[in-house]
């Protein structure tokens, strides 16, 4: 047994689903005078208890709506949990949708430091790694051009480039390797590489059973909020591809 | 469940803030330069609006419905210093009401501290605000408005503008995730917070109720004690209506940042479902 990097501690994570939205004054007033305030209650996660151990990769499976990417935005502190808690142990680099922050008006040399700020680094640490980026992201020419003439994929360089220019201890991702195109997916596939190599404790989740059973040494599957397996990726992957024939 | 005391969550908070300082910072400056990114005149702006609109004010009152100031002192000046701090007290509750939703696609996607948002959007319309107040000193200088020793109780006044508008936008904020029809209610209020202000008229023609009802308004008192400060030359804290005034409006100021920050904490992990 290692050292542990994320406890996730009885966690269950609650939705209102009202099925009409009640989002304003009037409506409230009459549905509470009528006794109607009732919500459609759904539960993305239903107790859910696991720990990750530093340096282990794990892969989270699950069916469409098993609550894959509510557990890793739990995780990142996007989400608090209704129940339970979740304890993180090193510095974190949530990926869980690169650029959120982005503003098309700013040009990309402004979208760095916004997105960094974003991200929680300092100005100082932004200037010393500012030419890395630029490098990395292979933006030079278009860093002075408003983000909104951006292509996608430019956008997705440049968000990949500004969240990977710190060693995180821990790495959340949500399918972002299936951005740009093959060359820079490489590259990024390189850059990822070189952080596993280091220790890195990865959390992945993915739809492509291939991609985690490359990446992953230990994986959980989901199914409705719940956990229903954890262990080593290879049992557990075959309990998922049994389950999805 | 882990305890925390009281001193360790004031310091968990001031490392967390801390940490997203720099967030703070490039908030306020985006919001100042977006403003008027792509307007020829850009940031002049700051300073000809309020101008433009204090001639056309001026003009209507004073030379077509007759109002004439009570002691002699440049009516354009009354006015403008009216329309400066009012126009900063509804640009900051718009725009931070607005801020929670505006950045609802962040808030989705990476954890921010969220009071950033509002903290964000008053501060930058508060630095904007204080450059037009440089057409304040140029118009007054022009208009021949000679300054006193008692022109530096105006910070006195500007804080407290901060400190009003920084906790109603707090509430506001707050509410306003969870009903969106309080964008437009807001419309109405603060317009019927204009016509309370006294930004162009005189209070001394107010009788009855009136005259009560624009008293209990914070934000008169504060453009009243401003007045005092850099149009009249007299001081508000030995002047004792002033000094009334300067004390309700702190107070009250006060204890709508306690109530907006309060609610803000109480209800900040609920605006994920609702945005």
């Amino acid at each position: 047994m290692g050292k542990v990097a994320v406890k996730v501690d009885h966690v269950t994570m609650r939705f209102n689903l009202s099925k009409e939205k009640v989002d304003n004054l009037k409506e409230y007033a009459i549905k509470f005078v009528k006794g109607q305030l009732h919500y459609n209650e759904f539960q993305a996660l239903k107790d859910v208890s696991f720990t990750v151990n530093k340096g282990d990769r794990l892969g989270i499976l699950g069916l469409n709506g098993a609550g894959k990417s509510t557990i890793l935005k739990v995780i990142a502190g996007v989400y608090k949990p209704s129940e339970g808690h979740v304890e993180r142990y090193g510095k974190m680099a949530p990926m869980i949708e690169l650029g959120a922050g982005f503003d098309p008006q700013y040009t990309g040399r402004e979208n760095i430091y916004l997105y960094g700020s974003v991200l929680g680094f300092s100005r100082e640490f932004l200037d010393e790694k500012y030419d890395e980026i630029l490098e990395f992201s292979e933006l030079k020419e278009f860093i002075d051009v408003p983000l909104k003439n951006y292509s996608s994929g430019m956008k997705a360089r440049l968000g990949f480039a500004i969240a990977t220019i710190v060693e995180p201890e821990i790495l959340i991702l949500d399918e972002v390797l299936s951005v740009g195109d093959a060359k820079f997916r490489r590259k990024c596939e390189n850059k990822m590489q070189g952080m596993f190599d280091k220790g890195v404790t990865v959390l992945f989740v993915s739809h492509s059973i291939e991609q985690v059973k490359n990446l992953c040494n230990k994986a959980i599957l989901l199914d409705h909020g719940r956990l229903i397996a954890q262990g080593d990726i290879e049992e557990v992957a075959a309990i998922y591809e049994a389950m999805t024939e | 469940m882990v305890f925390l005391t009281l001193e360790e969550i004031v310091k968990k908070h001031i490392r967390n803030f801390n940490r997203y300082k720099f967030l703070l910072i490039e908030l306020v400056k985006k919001g100042i330069k977006l403003k008027y990114r792509r307007s020829y005149l850009g940031i002049i702006w700051t300073l000809l609006e309020p101008l433009l609109t204090t001639i056309v004010l001026t003009i209507v009152f004073q030379k077509l419905l007759g109002t004439s100031s009570k002691q002699g002192e440049p009516y354009a000046i009354y006015i403008l210093t009216g329309r400066l701090l009012y126009g900063f007290f509804n640009e900051s509750t718009k725009v931070a009401m607005r801020s929670i939703r505006a950045n609802s696609a962040m808030i989705k996607k990476v954890y921010v501290p969220k009071y950033l948002y509002p903290l964000s959007s008053v501060l930058y319309t508060y630095v904007i605000f204080l450059m037009s107040l440089f057409i304040l000193a140029l118009a007054s200088a022009v208009l021949g408005v000679v300054p006193t020793i008692h022109i530096l109780e105006a910070v006195v006044s500007l804080v407290v503008l901060f400190l009003f508008c920084f906790g109603l936008s707090m509430i506001l904020a707050t509410i306003s995730v969870f009903f969106r029809d309080l964008e437009y209610l807001w419309n109405v209020l603060s317009m019927l917070i204009m016509y309370c202000s006294a930004i162009f008229y005189y209070t001394t023609r107010l009788t009855g109720l009136a005259s009560y009802l624009v008293k209990l308004n914070p934000l008169y008192c504060i453009i009243s004690n401003f007045r005092s400060s850099v149009l009249y030359g007299r001081s508000i804290f030995t002047t004792p209506s002033e000094f009334q005034m300067l004390i309700y409006a702190t107070v009250v100021s006060i204890l709508l940042d306690i109530i907006g920050v309060f609610l803000f904490y109480k209800k900040q992990d609920e605006f994920i479902l609702q945005i």
